[in-house]
């Protein structure tokens, strides 16, 4: 143990504590805009500074590790005016319109800036950097002006998804964060993820805001659907200032009635129906000799990641589509049938942790209903945005519930939104409906946990069915790459692009590992207080194939749940 | 020369060979690019877009990692030059030296901007960082050789000289 002082304070850390870190335990906030506390310590900000006793200059606290009988002071006088110093030189470069930015409220540097007590005008010259404002991607906006280059987003997108979009073009003054050869975000590689937009601390990346679309549609009088994936109910409240990990279900329903959305259904079901469609899809490539090992496809940032990376697997990854799509195959048909609407009358929105889910709904292969399957997607953040425009109290608010036929779900759709989830979702329904038997336990603890790569073996009457679960585009790369040698263990692999699954999604609030926990843990709780919790057991699932689409893997199924899929791989040029 | 144009610019499908040929040797070894890049700029001074992309794929890391590493350096181009790349150097002791009347004597005669590139493709105006020989600024370097001790009136005469052919 090291023993040390800060303002005051003996503390006694582990070696190899940086001075950041054993200032918390202190309940001491050095500020910073650099540091993520699940990334590489990076020390280019330098608004962290501190003063050690016997150093003539002041080290970043976010790098320096801490020695014996080290002597801090975090905020001297003597370290107060170099922080506002750095903060000028920032400011100095950074456009003052926060107003009306996207991040407004939600900034970090913003926050620094007012912590700071900025109270004289800037001694510097602005120069604010060059924009190269680019919304081409149906998912991200990027605004260069903004971007502080702390580098964040880049080790987002190399480290974390093996993908490297963006990196930082130039050097010194003359340093922007851009794709290559002046590419725009939509002729890149880009998967969508949004994970760049969760760790950039300012404006630079935002979500692409959908949000007049849906108050177009309210306007024009159309008959708005709005569908909640899992994991919104899970990570919404965070949004507008809950604690992470809080479930309001029933409030979301009655906000977005207030809104205007004219029906309320939960994409829970159609999880539940991508596991019957999924599961028995599987089932039939193992029994008949099909392409194995099968790869889930229910997260748009992957499938355009293999159709880019692995174009030369795509039998490898189910047909089915999504929940969100075959939500909104479901919708203009089956549903529209019923309530008697026109399908042209109906605008789809469904309200996803996701901003990937953007561009998927946007794809030429999702018109199967014979129109745009899901007209618009909007993100949890801009959902919570709504909610604010909308002037409603969400304390305040009674629980409200689904609307049928499709308003309910099982346990297993609800784990949609976790790495693990479909896994065990399918698992449930595929051991079931191979053995014939009741599993004596639903959850199945193997497919659980945080690892990037996770695996099992599950018994079924006899026959021995390798699974992994992976989550993290760089880990999928690496199950990808033994797909591609023929060398794959594995007769199933769920992949989810973002850390975490869609509760670490980025169309989220912005997310830390600490915060991921919370989110998992609600997330399982939810599952065990459904009161069903297998897939094939919805009783609205089943009705659905009685009245409508037959059976699993039917004519009619195949038509309207089941996609294509097409090479990509003119991105890498 | 606008900027799309220079992004557009089409390495010849047999020199992509060549550098792919060069970097296939060092696949998966991301910590050999510098060594890459120097052999690769021997026979195709300009990193276009296929020339990182090819790069990327043989040595199995990503294209936007070589575009930002072609980008960091001073003496490497994403851009086609000029056949003359003439580098003026841009630090302290040239500038007090006169460096500026050096610039405009040599943007006067070759009618181009620093940065840019002449119609013809035979001279390219550029800073540089230092060339290490402050004791005889201002200095200027025209590809592989240095010139110094300039006044305007002999950098026309050097720049000339290399119009004409002479050198």
């Amino acid at each position: 143990m090291i023993n040390l002082t800060i303002d005051g304070e003996a503390i006694a850390v582990e070696e190899g504590t940086t001075i950041l870190e054993a200032a918390r335990r202190l309940n001491v906030h050095i500020p910073t805009l650099c540091h993520h506390e699940d990334q590489a310590v990076k020390a280019v900000c330098r608004i962290c500074v501190v003063e050690v006793e016997g150093q003539r200059l002041l080290p970043t606290a976010c790098s320096m590790p801490v020695s014996e009988g080290m002597v801090v002071k975090t905020a001297s006088p003597k370290v107060i005016k170099a922080r506002k110093n750095i903060m000028e030189l920032i400011l100095a470069r950074h456009p003052q319109d926060c107003l009306v930015c996207s991040k407004n409220g939600k900034c970090q540097l913003q926050k620094v800036a007012r912590d700071l007590n900025m109270n004289r005008p800037n001694r510097y010259e602005r120069d604010v950097r060059e924009s190269r404002f680019d919304d081409s991607s149906p998912s991200i906006v990027r605004d260069m002006s903004k971007c502080i280059l702390c580098g964040r987003c880049v080790e987002a997108c190399t480290k974390g998804q093996g993908i490297t979009v963006m990196a930082k073009e130039n050097r010194g003054y003359g340093t922007a964060v851009v794709p290559p050869y002046g590419k725009k975000l939509v002729d890149t590689c880009c998967v969508n993820c949004g994970q760049c937009i969760q760790v950039c601390p300012v404006g630079a990346l935002s979500i692409r805001d959908n949000t007049d679309e849906v108050y177009d549609q309210i306007a024009k009088g159309k008959h708005v659907v709005a569908q909640i994936a899992p994991s919104v109910r899970i990570t919404l409240a965070e949004s507008l200032g809950y604690a992470p990990g809080t479930v309001t279900t029933g409030k979301i329903i009655h906000a977005m009635r207030k809104i205007g959305f004219s029906k309320v259904f939960d994409s829970d079901f159609t999880a539940d129906l991508t596991i019957m469609e999924e599961g028995n899809e599987f089932l039939n490539r193992l029994k008949n000799g099909g392409t194995l090992p099968m790869m889930t496809s229910c997260c748009p940032a992957w499938v355009k990641y293999c159709e880019t990376y692995g174009y030369e697997q795509l039998s490898h990854l189910s047909s089915a589509k999504s929940p969100q799509q075959m939500f909104g195959a479901v919708i203009k048909t089956y549903y529209a049938k019923k309530a008697e609407i026109d399908p042209k009358n109906i605008c789809s929105v469904s309200v996803m942790p996701c901003t990937a889910k953007k561009f998927e709904c946007k794809r030429s292969e999702m018109c199967d209903s014979g129109y745009q399957d899901v007209d618009i997607s909007i993100t949890v953040e801009e959902l919570a945005k709504m909610i604010r425009t909308a002037g409603i109290h969400f304390d305040d608010l009674e629980d409200q519930e689904f609307d049928s036929p499709f308003g309910l779900g099982s346990g297993a759709g609800q784990i949609f939104g976790t790495t693990g989830g479909v896994m065990e979702a399918a698992l449930r329904t595929v051991y079931e409906v191979v053995t014939g038997e009741t599993l004596p336990r639903l959850e199945f603890d193997q497919v659980r946990g945080t690892e990037g790569i996770r695996e099992a073996e599950i018994d079924l009457n006899g026959m021995k069915v390798r699974v992994a679960v992976v989550h993290g585009l760089s880990n999928a790369r690496k199950v990808l790459d033994e797909v591609k040698a023929g060398t794959s263990p594995y007769q199933f692999i769920e992949v989810m692009a973002c850390e975490g699954g869609c509760i670490g999604g980025g169309g989220n609030a912005p997310k830390t590992r600490r915060i991921l926990a919370e989110r998992r843990r609600a997330i399982y709780e939810e599952d065990r207080s459904l009161p069903i919790r297998k897939s094939h057991e919805n009783p609205y699932v089943q009705r659905l194939y009685e009245e409508y689409l037959g059976e699993p893997l039917g004519e009619r199924s195949h038509k309207l749940l089941h996609t294509t899929y097409h090479s990509r791989r003119d991105l890498l040029r | 020369m606008r900027e799309e144009e220079n992004y557009s610019y089409k390495t010849p499908s047999s020199q992509l060979v060549k550098i792919a040929e060069i970097a296939s040797h060092y696949k998966g070894r991301p910590e050999m690019l510098m060594k890459v890049i120097t052999k690769v700029q021997k026979i195709e001074p300009a990193f276009s877009a296929s020339v990182a992309s090819v790069i990327a794929r043989e040595m199995d890391i990503p294209q936007t990692q070589v575009y930002s590493f072609v980008t960091f350096y001073a003496m490497l181009s994403v851009k086609p030059r000029g056949k003359y790349v003439i580098r003026m150097c841009k630090s302290a002791p040239c500038h007090v030296r006169g460096a500026k009347e050096i610039v405009r004597a040599l943007e006067d005669l070759l009618q181009i901007k620093m940065g840019e590139t002449t119609e013809d493709r035979r001279f390219t105006l550029e800073y540089c960082p230092c060339l290490g020989v402050c004791e005889q600024s201002p200095a200027i370097m025209i590809n592989e050789k240095a010139y110094v001790n300039l006044t305007p009136e002999s950098v026309r005469d050097i720049v000339k000289r290399y119009i004409r052919g002479e050198v």
